[in-house]
């Protein structure tokens, strides 16, 4: 039955979006972990989505999944403070924090489970439409 | 006075294979509302119903025994949408809108769903005459 690629397209989303959340848990919560070299700090991790063409048919009535290519790590450069007493200070006594932007992570987070809640809702519709059409004639 | 499948549900069928295609298309703009550069997309009922009423191309019968070929939906015109608003990583998806579209689209799906059930049980009644 076609519509149970319904399901797939809305799993593939579904899958996305959660690997998205992943990915801001481990932002929030390493946001605060320090370190005394700007190349071993945490820095943040965005993932990148693509949408997956099916080539069963031709180009334009394809219906695409979501493809996730890989995890990206934030380019903005860690946060350098002076902290001598730091136990991770480094000789200079500077310290560097990681460029997590917890503000920018809850809206990301928000919109992450809106998402998820939306492939979600996609999904039970299909699931309804499905068990009628089970029941046709009767 | 026979029986016939074809003209008895009449078009319901070929709009209930429109639903589900469409409901694929607003499932994949769902699925990729965060995907950069992604396009939305849509199926117009009007311009399929056109598509199919006067379709130029059909197969040949030469034989009363050939069974007419089902015209097919799957041909019909995918569109991309105008978005709203545009949003600067290329994406077109409105969430609202397509969701707005996808609980049009199966209301619908179940109109049809009702009408072909009642085709139904108006045959059973012509078949048990009673």
């Amino acid at each position: 039955m076609a519509s149970s690629s319904i399901f797939d397209i809305a799993g593939s989303g579904m899958n996305a979006q959660s690997l998205r959340l992943n990915l801001v848990a481990s932002n929030i919560s390493n946001a605060n972990s320090v370190s005394s070299s700007a190349a071993d700090v945490y820095k943040s991790r965005q993932p990148v989505f693509a949408a997956e063409l099916d080539k069963v048919i031709n180009k334009q009535n394809a219906t695409s999944k979501v493809n996730v290519l890989g995890v990206v790590e934030g380019q903005d450069a860690p946060v350098m403070e002076y902290a001598p007493n730091h136990p991770m200070a480094n000789s200079d006594g500077y310290i560097f924090k990681s460029n997590v932007n917890t503000v920018e992570e809850m809206a990301n987070m928000m919109s992450a489970s809106r998402s998820y809640q939306n492939n979600v809702d996609v999904l039970n519709t299909a699931k309804q439409m499905m068990l009628q059409t089970l029941k046709m004639g009767q | 006075m026979a029986i016939n499948f074809d003209t008895a549900l009449g078009i319901e069928p070929k709009a209930l294979a429109f639903r589900e295609k469409r409901g694929e298309i607003l499932a994949a703009n769902l699925a990729n509302a965060d995907t950069p550069n992604f396009k939305a997309r849509d199926m117009d009922f009007k311009s399929v119903l056109k598509q199919s009423l006067t379709s130029g191309v059909a197969m040949e019968r030469t034989n009363a025994g050939h069974i007419a070929p089902q015209q097919q939906v799957v041909g019909a015109n995918v569109m991309y949408r105008n978005p709203y608003q545009v949003s600067l990583d290329g994406n077109t998806v409105e969430a609202h809108v397509e969701q707005a579209k996808y609980a049009e689209n199966a209301v619908q799906y179940q109109a049809s769903l009702q009408f072909i059930s009642n085709k139904f049980s108006g045959l059973m009644t012509a078949v048990r005459g009673q």
